[in-house]
């Protein structure tokens, strides 16, 4: 298993993102680096071509197993995200569909107007409101794929006993 | 390939037990993290795997089927012991030149270039460089040696947090270079997930549970629910752990069948950090087939 083939160790440069660990969110190492590229993209930090570090910098800046930072790669690349160019590295491809600041809006206005508004007549208090829709919305991902219209994402493992 | 494979492997010290019988394989390209209690058996494990002591009863191969301490192991294993052995009184520089003469494979060049990139003096005596900056020297001195399998003996253990990010961050960075395997003891459970893949938990010299991490996690699961229905759902599954509130109860317990949760039942993930100590807090709870018994483990106590 050789990971990176560069045998080259001049100085590397600048890193095209700054990948962080938070160990006790309670979130897989591996999936808080996807989420760290997803959410660079759209905020545009990272754009069509960009190179992500290589495997072995990621490694030694985090100080983290490898296979995790292959784990990585290998689903934001499945998500289309990202290419790998053999004995170069790992390029971004595309950005993640972004949702319209039109239909965001229209989104944020029905939830206002409608649901938030019935739990606070109610008698909802702030945090039962926002137990109430995680509880709510575990039970959308949880739901079968089919009976979702667009769910990307969702819960990596440990799904269930059930 | 398996890096390190046993067989009902034991190891006496006199009147006690450090090993009985336990079994294991480890598969190649892995990093390995060995945890259990003090005097599970955890350095015994390693010193067998090098070569360094032999055992009472049972096998034990490396790297395929070579015998640990033979001439083809010792030069394709590397180890770096608990107390980082180095020679204090050399400098640092003579100590490469002696690790250099001692082997028959060491790449010299990567040594210095590895401790100029640490900044570490060569001309500093060893003894006068911090515990940080010395086990890195003794990490160097193991790397440059190539090899296929790196054990290392509580790495961890007497680093603070930044030398132990630094100690790390050259094994992994080295593991993303060459594709060795690792095994590392250790007692720090919270930062395994971080280093390891693969797991093994020694308990009173047997292996309670061994597995790829993920797997692990997959394969458990923490229920909760109402206190009265807490034993018909232990029924339904081999539970680790059991602990009960007034109203409510949190099984920890192995998803092996795939039984349905009766209503009022959530089904939560496990924290690596959670199986582990939950499998340390009950050496009787045991991954394998056939739980070992209390009874069965005092039963096997040499007197």
């Amino acid at each position: 298993m050789v990971i990176d083939k560069e045998v080259d160790d001049h100085e590397a440069p600048v890193p095209s993102i700054v990948f962080r660990l938070e160990p006790s969110s309670g979130v897989p190492t591996y999936l808080q680096l996807v989420h760290q590229v997803e959410h660079a993209l759209r905020l545009g930090y990272l754009t069509h071509g960009d190179q992500l570090p290589r495997v072995k910098d990621v490694v030694a800046s985090l100080s983290i197993n490898p296979n995790t930072v292959l784990k990585a790669y290998r689903d934001l690349e499945q998500k289309g995200l990202t290419a790998g160019r053999p004995g170069q590295g790992t390029f971004i491809q595309a950005s993640p569909e972004t949702v319209g600041l039109e239909r965001l809006t229209a989104l944020r206005r029905s939830l206002v107007s409608g649901w938030l508004k019935d739990a606070s007549a109610a008698g909802l208090d702030e945090q039962g409101t926002v137990a109430l829709f995680m509880a709510a919305l575990r039970d959308f991902r949880d739901r079968p794929v089919e009976s979702r219209s667009a769910g990307r994402g969702g819960r990596q493992r440990g799904e269930g006993v059930a | 390939m398996n890096v390190v494979e046993t067989s009902g492997l034991a190891k006496r010290y006199r009147s006690t037990w450090a090993l009985r019988d336990c079994t294991l394989a480890v598969p190649a390209g892995r990093i390995v993290a060995l945890v259990g209690p003090n005097g599970a058996g955890k350095t015994t494990l390693l010193h067998c795997a090098v070569g360094l002591c032999t055992a009472t009863n049972g096998n034990i191969t490396v790297l395929g089927d070579l015998a640990p301490g033979s001439l083809d192991a010792l030069e394709r294993v590397a180890f770096v012991a608990q107390d980082v052995p180095l020679y204090k009184y050399l400098s640092v520089r003579s100590m490469v030149a002696v690790a250099r003469n001692l082997n028959s494979r060491f790449d010299q060049a990567q040594a210095e270039e590895r401790l100029r990139a640490l900044e570490i003096p060569s001309d500093r005596k060893v003894g006068k460089l911090s515990g940080g900056q010395q086990a890195q020297l003794a990490l160097t001195l193991s790397l440059a040696r190539d090899p296929d399998l790196l054990v290392l003996d509580e790495p961890l253990a007497r680093l603070d947090p930044l030398a132990r990010h630094d100690f790390m961050a050259l094994v992994m960075a080295a593991v993303a270079a060459s594709g060795f395997s690792v095994i590392f003891s250790s007692h720090v459970v919270s930062e395994l997930e971080r280093f390891a893949d693969y797991l093994i938990v020694l308990a009173r010299g047997r292996v309670q549970m061994l597995g790829d991490i993920d797997d692990l996690l997959a394969g458990h699961a923490m229920l909760s629910g109402p206190v009265e229905e807490c034993d018909l759902v232990g029924e339904q599954f081999a539970v680790v752990q059991t602990r009960k509130a007034a109203r409510h109860a949190e099984l920890l317990v192995r998803t092996t069948g795939n039984s349905e949760l009766p209503s009022g039942w959530e089904s939560d993930d496990v924290s690596l950090e959670e199986l582990v100590l939950a499998y340390l807090r009950d050496p009787s709870a045991s991954m394998l087939p056939g739980p070992l018994t209390l009874d069965e483990l005092e039963a096997s106590e040499v007197t």
